[in-house]
């Protein structure tokens, strides 16, 4: 008998919540229209990898040798490269963020080749540090390319001879940022629902006295809290296949990990999203109050700290404690193994329990915050 | 059976503490050692004034709260052990229902169905009469956020009321609501009461309400200040209630301050309409207060239940009797206007028409207020009184129409009437971080006053409405808020003070200080106009307006407004109200049917 009744009031709110969520349009504009957005802003718009950089040569005395640098550096994609005929000039060129890089090549560079101690001057602009050392490697390939061509041609070794490294990338083979991405955006979007939809839900029934109502009728907490996640389970699981649809045909992103691994880790982390903006929203004094501290405590840790972008690795000890303490950051590591390495058994589980608990414990704090207590 | 059987609420030595509002600020104790029992089968009204402990007692009731010490049985249930055994049989509606605005009324009406596991069968019927009695059957499929407030009240009252619960718990159910409504609802509480035996708790303001029910309590600071039946209170007021007849020179008002100057004799005095009725303190007062009355008519009259509740109150808190020595002294600003200018109308508005879409919020309204009158704006929720008061401050531009307040064209030289004009928010704009000092200095440099004049202003302003500059706003007392708000609309010396319902969340006492100031604001050649949705409170109007759909139905002295209803001097104003608003609705229904026909 009481478990009929539970079922009843549990589908009378779950209704009421869906209802809710669907009269709402900035609801849904949260809910679907900015993840697409997301998706494609980062899937286009944020990417790390090199293109167009633009490097200021000069040249003090052309030579065959100078010109085989060059040609490896201007048939590319990735660098444009414009001639300075002095230093000054490409030196203001830098000043006035007309280049990411001079290149000088010295006077003397024919006659150093041939006596195998050449140098390049290469300068780069340290103010943006990624395309620097992007620049950087790339033309460092490049005279190495040059110096094996030119050694190969004169029938002798070349620059740094003996030992040369074949580089291979394993499981993003060409390097390609995007791939690196679009699996962590499905994290950054499934933490969204849960920072800016959930996070309001308890907090606006309180602040418009619903929930007083509420309380004084046979309703239980855990009943309250149910019926709030699951319309948004469901919302969250369109985002999910949008972003895989998008991950699959839209970047060509591998999944190389099985697809049932993805999604069902994907909706265990969406529940811990999910709960924790619930949890946020029950303490929490006003809807203002409950969005800011979802934003700082949930979305922005998501977005810096869980290894989307940055190597948690590389950061202070502190910081990587807090990572961890993150469940953004468990569900990231395992997202981006399932995609492109495929994940092993070990990982999923781990990670998996991981999230099982935290979307327990928070479950069970979001309904301990609606005991039918005012404040 | 035993006696708590027969009793659905028991408390003893019930005490709950909130923690002040700053750290240092003492403990507000909301409910102090209560002890009561109340009846099953009955109707018991809660009625005190703002902070009295009426809401924080039904939180209780409902477990929503859990006492400081104390014991309460509710169904013969303790409710600090099992609440939820306790809230599967109650119903309760709080002050604000928990309507849920984007959803329509059937399905609000079936979520709490569902809630209180009401079966299909019974529900049909249940709904059925629900919907009719709070005629709300031909809007089913309308969201509730798009009722209008008397609407959403009836809503909430039939949400309460999906089944017949052992205990209904009301929370001010009419609060904020106007007459019509708050008459319909009273109806739709008694037929179900009388049909379903139903035991009722309901916290009121009105002693209309509260003088049908069976047994009143009357609470204050968290404590019983008295109970008993209505019949039982009143009798506590016999042969101490008066009414004294204006001559016909004066003003209502000025008789009825001079009434409340005499503390010492009279506890209460209020106005209606050209007769002021007042309490006197004790028996043998009256003696001593007929010489100075022998040139007025004078006569005994009928105690009411309010009577009774007026000198309960003032025994237990009394008047700051500093204040009205205090307001005494009050002394008017100079006035900007040229001596010219003084029997000339301070506002005229000539066919003011407001649209908003399609909509029609102010039709066609013509009015004048002459300097120094006190003119009151009523209307029920939606009558376009809140709107023809903004276009009177100048803050919604009129759609059309002619609006000229202080001499100044609204239409064409907004910011020089705005210089001349005062305003009171309805919800007291205040900074409340800032001290009283500081919100004064800023409102006065937002008037554009400055330097030397800036402080002798404000320095004036404190005295008169005797304000500490150190305090911080936010820890006054609500009577002292409205103070200091409209001590910041005087700064600047306007002519007219607009006040948007400033008595709301005001206690009785508090509500006839404040009338006693702007009373003698007036005096001063100050022009008044205020909103209210308390209907008694008219009669301190000089003259009034009745809005509704737009229209003006009545315009005209409190006396002259009853005329117009077709009653007599002794009806209230309430009732005038309703039946002024019920004629014109009535009037153009048929007016319809006619034109359609």
């Amino acid at each position: 008998m009481t478990s009929t009744s539970f079922i009843r009031r549990l589908i009378s709110l779950i209704r009421k919540e869906t209802r809710q969520l669907l009269r709402d349009k900035s609801n849904l504009a949260v809910g679907l229209l900015l993840p697409m957005v997301l998706i494609l802003l980062f899937g286009y718009g944020l990417s790390f990898d090199l293109s167009n950089a633009r490097i200021a040569v000069v040249v003090d005395q052309y030579s065959p040798q100078a010109s085989s640098v060059l040609s490896g550096l201007s048939g590319s994609r990735y660098t444009s490269v414009t001639g300075y005929a002095t230093m000054d000039e490409a030196e203001q060129a830098l000043r006035h963020n007309e280049t990411d890089a001079i290149l000088h090549i010295p006077s003397d560079f024919a006659k150093k080749v041939a006596a195998g101690n050449a140098q390049i001057l290469l300068i780069l602009n340290g103010a943006s540090t990624s395309v620097a050392s992007s620049v950087k490697s790339y033309v460092t390939g490049a005279i190495a390319t040059a110096s094996a061509i030119e050694a190969d041609r004169q029938g002798r070794n070349g620059v740094g001879a003996g030992v040369t490294i074949e580089q291979r990338m394993w499981f993003n083979e060409s390097g390609n940022s995007t791939w690196f991405l679009v699996p962590g955006l499905i994290v950054l979007i499934l933490t969204l629902i849960g920072a800016f939809l959930t996070a309001l839900l308890i907090v606006r029934e309180r602040e418009r006295g619903t929930l007083e109502s509420l309380f004084v009728t046979p309703v239980r907490p855990l009943e309250l809290v149910l019926a709030k996640l699951v319309p948004y389970m469901i919302l969250g699981f369109i985002d999910l296949v949008i972003c895989l649809i998008a991950a699959h045909w839209l970047f060509e992103v591998p999944i190389r990990g099985s697809l049932l691994s993805i999604m069902a880790s994907s909706l265990l982390y969406l529940l811990v999203s999910l709960a924790l903006g619930l949890t946020i929203s029950g303490y929490a004094e006003s809807q203002f109050q409950a969005s800011q501290i979802a934003l700082i405590a949930s979305f922005m840790p998501a977005m810096m700290l869980s290894g989307f972008v940055f190597d948690t690795r590389n950061l202070p000890m502190v910081i990587q404690v807090i990572s961890q303490i993150l469940p953004a950051t468990h569900f990231m590591s395992l997202i981006k193994s399932l995609f492109l390495d495929g994940g092993s058994t070990k990982l999923l589980l781990k990670e998996c329990a991981i999230m099982l608990l935290y979307a327990v414990v928070l479950i069970n704090a979001a309904r301990l915050s609606l005991r039918k207590r005012l404040k | 059976m035993s006696d708590d059987a027969r009793d659905v609420v028991v408390a003893n030595n019930l005490v709950m503490t909130f923690p002040g509002m700053t750290p240092k600020s003492p403990e507000i104790k909301a409910i102090d050692g209560l002890s009561l029992r109340i009846k099953a089968g009955k109707m018991t009204a809660f009625v005190g004034p703002d902070g009295a402990g009426k809401t924080t007692f039904q939180r209780l009731v409902t477990g929503l709260y859990l006492p400081t010490s104390g014991s309460l049985t509710v169904l013969g249930i303790d409710v600090t052990r099992n609440p939820q055994a306790v809230q599967n049989q109650i119903s309760y509606m709080p002050q604000r229902f928990g309507l849920y605005e984007d959803l329509s009324i059937q399905e609000n009406l079936d979520l709490y169905a569902d809630l209180h596991g009401v079966p299909q069968e019974e529900r049909q019927k249940r709904f059925q009469r629900l919907l009719a009695i709070t005629d709300l059957a031909s809007f089913t499929n309308r969201p509730a956020g798009k009722l209008s407030g008397g609407m959403k009240q009836k809503l909430g009252l039939a949400c309460t009321l999906v089944r017949s619960p052992e205990l209904l718990l009301l929370d001010e159910p009419s609060v904020g609501v106007d007459p019509l409504s708050r008459r319909d609802l009273w109806e739709i509480i008694g037929q179900l009461v009388k049909e379903e035996q139903l035991s009722v708790i309901v916290n009121t303001a009105y002693m209309d309400e509260a003088e049908q029910c069976s047994h009143v309590f009357i609470l204050h600071q968290g404590k019983i200040l008295d109970q008993g039946s209505p019949a039982d209170l009143k009798s506590k007021a016999d042969g101490l209630t008066w009414v004294v007849r204006k001559p016909p020179a004066m003003k209502t008002r000025v008789l009825q301050a001079k009434l409340l100057e005499q503390r010492q004799y009279i506890t209460d005095a209020v106005p209606y309409g050209d007769w002021v009725r007042f309490i006197c303190c004790q028996q043998k007062d009256i003696d001593k207060l007929r010489p100075s009355l022998d040139q007025y008519e004078l006569h005994s009259r009928q105690p009411e239940l309010e009577d009774a509740f007026m000198l309960l109150l003032h025994a237990a808190q009394g008047y700051d009797d500093q204040e009205i020595t205090d307001f005494k002294q009050i002394t008017m600003p100079t006035q900007q206007g040229s001596a010219t200018d003084q029997d000339k109308p301070v506002i005229v508005v000539r066919d003011l028409v407001r649209r908003f879409g399609n909509f029609t919020a102010v039709d066609k309204t013509s009015f004048a207020v002459e300097r120094g009158e006190i003119f009151g704006l009523l209307g029920p929720n939606g009558a376009g009184k809140t709107t023809t008061f903004r276009m009177l401050c100048g803050l919604l531009p009129a759609s059309s129409g002619f609006l000229e307040v202080a001499g100044m064209n609204l239409r064409t030289a907004r910011a020089q009437a705005r210089a001349k004009i005062g305003y009171v928010s309805q919800k007291f704009a205040l900074y409340g971080t800032l001290t009283v000092e500081e919100n004064l200095t800023f409102f006065g440099g937002a008037y554009g006053l400055s330097g030397a004049h800036l402080k002798s202003r404000i320095k004036m302003m404190q005295e008169q409405f005797s304000l500490s500059g150190s305090a911080r706003s936010e820890e006054l007392p609500n009577g002292f808020k409205q103070r200091l708000s409209i001590a910041a609309a005087l700064l600047h010396a306007p002519e007219i003070v607009f006040l948007d319902e400033p008595t709301s969340g005001l206690d009785p006492l508090a509500r006839r200080m404040f009338w006693y100031t702007i009373g003698k604001l007036a005096d001063q050649g100050v022009t008044m106009v205020i909103t209210t949705h308390f209907m008694e409170e008219a009669e301190y109007c000089d003259r009034i307006v009745i809005q509704d759909a737009g229209k003006i139905l009545a315009l005209g002295t409190p006396d002259e407004v009853r005329r117009q209803a077709g009653m007599g001097e002794n009806a209230d104003m309430n009732r005038a109200f309703i039946a002024i608003v019920e004629n014109a609705r009535h009037a153009t229904h048929s007016a319809k049917e006619g034109s359609s026909s």
